[in-house]
């Protein structure tokens, strides 16, 4: 697969096939007013910019891919056509990369005077202020203590430094951040099936919701939270969400069959 | 890279379930997780896998003077070696005490117990003996090394043939494997080590009968989670007699089994390779058995779950009946069953993965679970998944297709990805180019 003078196809063609690090991607030639401009990162376009989104990096002629996995397409409201909209990657990946504004389940290991030391599974801990949970003054401590679980956001998650969260939004509501409860199971499951179940409308959920009544809490990272009335129920619901990864709706539907026979 | 630490949540929730006699993966105190033995292209070569715990083992000998000491003896060496790769806390300059514990336990266990015959492995008295080498790799760590790591050596060694040698006066002749057959070490018997993990409640001592004392609870072949939290590592914790007693009966059944196991595996390598069938690591690739991790089934109790039956049944889509329609792909292979959507995230998983139900009482044997995959001679009931003898071709009947398209184009492609479809795949890819 030359590169150099076949390679670089259009991009409608690819979405939805393997594509490899490495291969450029042509872009549509829908020229704007002003030349095609690509802008990196997440959220819509507006009409007639294209967002190029992870796993893809602008260059020169098109998008150059960095990552393996299935190219896909999302195009912008209303725009039609080939302009606007986003194209990224979908890859498999377990390790975890902080990014900014994602919410993540941490671990806390480390009380330092003013901050928390968080295990976020990431390559650096973050670190998170005793102030950033929500009705919290100097006075007025939060009441956390190592090996705590904490489910927060990041406000600074790049290369260059040490990623930090905070347990409130924008608007210091808490808004279901904070100290999770002590009871409950936590496991780890790949970034992709994270994605999946927080899909609007996930079926899955949906489903377990059905069997019984449980708390769950995903976190970008890969972590899950789940607790229910029993220990036998948590572990069930542990279970079913591990193995949806490999599982067809088919194989799913039976096995809440069988589960909701007993 | 520092471990994950453990959250006081998880360790909480470990502890109450051991309480409660559950464990994560649905295992019964004293059951041991699958395990899996396969052999490579050379002889002496054999990776084990333990649930997920994988260790590979090599035997290699050597022609060298005896220690001064005893003349007459060949020489063992053993050598485990944590490689990063089985987890992140491995790093390659740093190797924590815990291996030096495990290569230590190692030693006693196989060379103390005087498993090889060391006499035999003399070729001239004072001059030349050999030196066997077994070394060990762990591949994955999810709990349990030693065990895994026994029966690897063990393996290994019974596995491992060395070239034949004969002495005619001063002379001594060292034949190669084309002139000679090699010829296999002599083992008295198979050393195995059997793993405990205990959790002390000693603390919250209730009184069940008078003669009770504190209540202890012991799990056979730790999963990595439950290594965390139990008490001791090698070493560490006080015990009772009868907590000894009660150990040692249950080791002499579990290594029963695993040796019943260990024998039927190399029989089975010896049938491979005397019918000249492909044998080694690579026989297995197709079968995505060593390359791949594929996720148990985990038969978790569902014993007490809320009975909400009737709107889920009445929701569910009946299921399709299975048509069994040949669809003929190239002239000479017919494949029955379109097979699953390449979703992409399903390269890890090549079998259908079932819930299964609680079968508490018989959770070791696989008798009531359909094992639609393509795992080749289960010999008897303990799932034992035994190497290569690729003649066996599973098919698996699907039921057609629902059309549930996911997002994306690439059209269904067998799940068993046999090698043929593999290639075709290969040659769909090259025509889109």
């Amino acid at each position: 697969m030359a590169a150099a003078e076949t390679g670089a196809l259009p991009t409608e063609e690819r979405v939805g096939q393997v594509v490899l690090p490495g291969d450029v991607l042509l872009l549509p030639s829908h020229p704007e007013a002003d030349g095609e401009r690509l802008w990196l990162g997440p959220g819509a376009a507006l009409p007639g910019r294209l967002v190029c989104g992870p796993g893809l990096r602008s260059c020169g002629a098109g998008l150059l891919v960095t990552k393996c996995g299935l190219l896909r397409h999302r195009q912008s409201g209303g725009a039609g056509g080939g302009s606007g909209g986003a194209y990224w990657v979908d890859s498999q990946q377990k390790r975890y990369v902080p990014v900014k504004g994602d919410h993540v389940i941490g671990i806390v290991t480390l009380k330092a005077g003013d901050i928390f030391k968080v295990d976020v599974g990431g390559s650096e801990q973050a670190s998170l202020s005793y102030l950033a949970f929500e009705g919290a003054t100097k006075r007025n401590r939060p009441n956390v203590q190592v090996g705590d679980l904490i489910y927060g956001q990041f406000v600074v998650a790049n290369k260059d430094m040490e990623p930090e969260m905070v347990c409130i939004d924008s608007s210091g509501r808490a808004n279901g951040m904070g100290v999770i409860g002590h009871e409950g199971l936590l496991f780890k499951v790949s970034l992709g099936l994270i994605r999946k179940l927080l899909a609007p409308n996930c079926e899955i959920i949906q489903e377990l919701g059905q069997l019984y009544p449980f708390e769950v809490v995903f976190g970008m990272n890969g972590r899950i939270w789940v607790k229910a009335k029993t220990i036998q129920q948590t572990l069930i619901v542990a279970n079913i969400l591990e193995a949806c990864e490999h599982m067809t709706p088919e194989q799913r539907t039976q096995a809440f069959a069988k589960l909701s026979e007993r | 890279m520092k471990e994950t630490p453990l959250s006081n949540c998880e360790r909480r929730f470990l502890l109450r379930a051991i309480e409660e006699r559950k464990r994560l993966d649905g295992r019964q105190s004293y059951d041991y997780r699958n395990v899996r033995i396969s052999f490579g292209a050379d002889y002496g070569c054999c990776i084990v896998e333990l649930g997920r715990t994988r260790v590979l083992g090599q035997v290699s000998c050597e022609l060298v003077s005896p220690k001064l000491n005893r003349a007459t003896e060949g020489i063992l060496f053993f050598n485990l070696e944590l490689s990063p790769m089985a987890a992140p806390a491995f790093e390659p300059g740093r190797q924590p005490e815990l291996l030096v514990k495990l290569n230590r336990l190692l030693e006693r266990c196989l060379r103390n117990s005087k498993c090889i015959d060391t006499e035999s492995l003399c070729v001239v008295a004072g001059v030349k003996v050999w030196q066997i080498r077994v070394d060990l790799h762990l591949l994955n760590h999810d709990g349990n090394i030693i065990d895994a790591a026994s029966i690897a050596a063990i393996v290994a060694l019974c596995h491992f043939r060395r070239p034949d040698v004969s002495v005619q006066g001063e002379e001594v002749t060292l034949y190669t494997p084309e002139e000679r057959d090699p010829v296999p070490l002599s083992i008295h018997h198979m050393p195995i080590c059997v793993s405990f993990a205990f959790f002390q409640q000693g603390l919250h001592l209730t009184i069940v009968s008078y003669s009770t004392m504190v209540q202890d609870l012991l799990l056979v072949d730790p999963s990595e989670r439950e290594e965390r939290v139990m008490d001791g590592l090698y070493g560490g914790i006080m015990l009772l007699k009868d907590q000894v007693l009660r150990c040692s009966k249950i080791t002499g059944v579990k290594v029963a089994e695993i040796t019943e196991l260990i024998q039927k595996a190399l029989e089975n390598d010896r049938k491979v390779r005397k019918e000249g069938g492909k044998f080694g690591f690579a026989e297995s690739i197709p079968n995505q058995k060593i390359s791949a991790f594929k996720m148990e089934r985990a038969p978790v109790d569902t014993n007490d779950v809320e009975e909400q039956a009737e709107e889920i049944i009445t929701k569910a889509d009946p299921p399709s009946d299975v048509v069994a329609k040949p669809i003929l792909r190239m002239p000479g292979t017919a494949q029955i069953g379109e097979g699953l959507e390449n979703s992409w995230g399903d390269f890890e998983e090549s079998e259908r993965e079932e819930e299964e139900e609680g079968n508490s009482d018989d959770a070791t044997t696989s008798g009531g679970q359909k094992m639609e995959t393509e795992e080749i001679n289960i010999v008897n009931d303990d799932t034992i998944i035994l190497s290569d003898s690729e003649e066996e071709e599973v098919v698996i009947l699907e039921p057609e297709e629902t059309h549930k398209k996911t997002r994306t184009h690439i059209t269904a492609k067998q799940e068993n990805s046999s090698k043929k479809a593999f290639n075709k795949k290969r040659k769909k890819k090259r025509a889109t180019h």
